[in-house]
């Protein structure tokens, strides 16, 4: 695993050396979402690129987390980093209690459930207005900050989502080449061969349905503080399956692939502006190129389409 | 090692089987045999946990462990394979092998995220087993290789080395011999010969008749969902219901 070690060492001095050359640009705060994108998209391929079970409610996760730290450090003040923590909990504890029933669905009809529960969170934000300040959303919530130094610029935003982006990866890492991960993919595969090697496969489900809601709840705190400013708009199943679409496109299955996923929706969006009305097509038209073309993702296609291209150059060819 | 008492199976209004009782000592290698339909696999999901009888009890070892999951009898030491080999497709050969350790090993989700020092240990002790599983079932060559491209012959192989990797007690093998070719099927009964001698108890669904023979200590007839015989191999070769259920005659 000594292998894995170097790439995420590599993978890390490379964003964090990012900023020496946008610096002042404004991709600075875009780059900003592209890691708390990350982190979503890592979650959210841990139950469904490993364990094999979708959600379409992620949104809601990231919404109660963001929300949570928004109420109780604006309203009830207290402090942001004690928040934090106690949201995660809280998010998952639900996730686990809700995880229990509805995880025993498969397919399509777990797809359901998930988007269920992803609207009721998102009708319980919309429409708790004396807490949640409704469709207009709460504003003023602090900057994290540690003694004096205040996380309120874009460069201290990126280093500080992308200290918590790296940590996320390297964790996710870690968890996916071990008897856990191994145990999650086993359960993709073969429920039943897993069940007879002693996986207990229900359990394991919603453990990890519950981890990966308390990763984007933490992501929903992060990104509280960074813009100071939470509106249900953010939150809705529009974002659920925009993660989703990130995780597919960046390959199932693999952690850095949901990094470029992430990358790929956050950033692409910024390009085709100059586009103008046309970027919604474009848009379109790549997300369909890829699932026809590349349905392992980009961090499958991509090598593959070098090796053909190089193969080809070479007069090898393909045996 | 195991006791099957009176097991009953309805699905819907069919009786795949009917009172079905039978015991297996330590250490046998027992087939169970009769012709399609006669509820061999049925009685094999139930003993394994996978469906939950009708009525009827079984035993482990002088324990009830009726309706108990597959995930619960793991540790009690029962595993099997299946008739249509259920690997983890997307899994290396090796890892295949270190799942079908789960159950030796303990590191949890926060002892593998951490990576923690014990849980790196035990993940370096594992392997080296693994390879010797593997090793032992002849496909060492193959720890590499995404086991969805493996042949046949080698995933049954590797079905077995991921169930030995649990050192269980007790192996049920669902049609082991299926699909596999003569000269795979000579190797395959030397391996379950040595699996004995490791003091695993066997048993085995099977239709490969020479085999069942060659290998078994005792044999169960099931036909029609009810126990027809039961015996030594020779035994059962000269009872004449037997031979009248294989060839469909009326006795």
């Amino acid at each position: 695993m000594k292998k894995e070690l170097l790439k995420f060492l590599l993978f890390s001095v490379l964003m964090l050396l990012v900023p020496l050359a946008l610096h002042g640009s404004y991709l600075m705060n875009v780059l900003v979402f592209v890691g708390i994108h990350t982190m979503l998209a890592v979650a959210l391929n841990l139950l469904l690129g490993y364990a094999g079970q979708i959600s379409l409610g992620h949104a809601g996760f990231f919404g109660l987390g963001a929300y949570l730290s928004a109420i109780l450090t604006t309203t009830f003040g207290f402090n942001p980093w004690l928040v934090m923590p106690l949201a995660a909990v809280v998010v998952g504890l639900i996730a686990f209690l809700v995880g229990f029933p509805i995880l025993k669905l498969k397919g399509h009809y777990l797809a359901m459930a998930t988007l269920g529960l992803g609207v009721i969170i998102y009708i319980i934000i919309n429409e708790t207005v004396d807490y949640t300040g409704g469709p207009s959303g709460l504003s003023g919530i602090p900057n994290l900050a540690v003694g004096t130094f205040v996380f309120n610029s874009d460069i201290r935003n990126y280093y500080l989502i992308w200290t918590a982006a790296l940590a996320v990866i390297l964790l996710a890492v870690n968890l996916t080449n071990s008897r856990v991960g191994r145990a999650l993919r086993a359960i993709h595969d073969s429920e039943v061969a897993a069940r007879v090697m002693g996986v207990n496969a229900r359990l394991l489900k919603v453990q990890i349905f519950a981890l990966s809601a308390i990763v984007s709840a933490l992501a929903g705190s992060l990104y509280a503080h960074t813009m100071t400013f939470v509106s249900p708009a953010s939150f809705g199943f529009n974002f659920s399956v925009e993660l989703l679409t990130m995780v597919v496109i960046g390959g199932l299955g693999s952690i850095y692939g949901s990094f470029l996923g992430a990358a790929l929706l956050t950033l692409l969006p910024e390009f085709l502006r100059s586009a103008q009305d046309f970027d919604i097509i474009i848009y379109g038209g790549v997300l369909m190129l890829m699932v026809m073309f590349m349905p392992g993702g980009l961090v499958r296609g991509v090598p593959e389409l070098l090796k053909k291209m190089l193969g080809n150059r070479g007069g090898v060819g393909n045996a | 090692m195991l006791e099957v008492s009176a097991i009953t199976q309805i699905f819907g209004g069919v009786t795949a089987l009917d009172d079905v009782s039978f015991a297996i000592a330590k250490g046998d290698i027992t087939g169970v045999i009769g012709p399609n339909g006669a509820g061999k696999t049925t009685l094999f999901n139930i003993i394994s946990g996978i469906y939950s009888q009708t009525s009827g009890r079984v035993m482990l070892e002088g324990q009830n462990v009726s309706g108990l999951p597959p995930e619960r009898l793991a540790p009690r030491g029962m595993v099997r394979t299946f008739q249509n080999i259920e690997l983890f497709g997307g899994m290396t050969v090796l890892e295949n092998v270190l799942v079908g350790m789960h159950t030796r090993c303990s590191s949890g989700f926060l002892a593998c995220a951490l990576k923690m020092p014990w849980s790196v240990r035990e993940e370096a002790r594992i392997r080296r087993e693994a390879l010797r599983w593997l090793e032992f079932t002849g496909i060492s060559e193959l720890s590499d290789v995404t086991s969805a491209n493996l042949s046949f012959g080698k995933g049954r192989l590797l079905e077995i080395a991921r169930a030995l990797a649990m050192e269980p007690k007790i192996i049920l093998m669902d049609e082991p011999a299926a699909g596999l070719n003569s000269q795979e099927t000579i190797r395959l009964t030397r391996l379950i010969q040595s699996i004995r001698e490791m003091g695993i108890t066997v048993v085995l669904v099977e239709h490969d008749m020479e085999l069942v023979m060659d290998i078994c200590d005792r044999i169960v007839v099931l036909n029609l969902g009810r126990k027809l015989a039961e015996g030594t191999p020779r035994e059962i070769q000269d009872k004449k219901e037997v031979i009248a259920a294989y060839l469909g005659e009326d006795s």
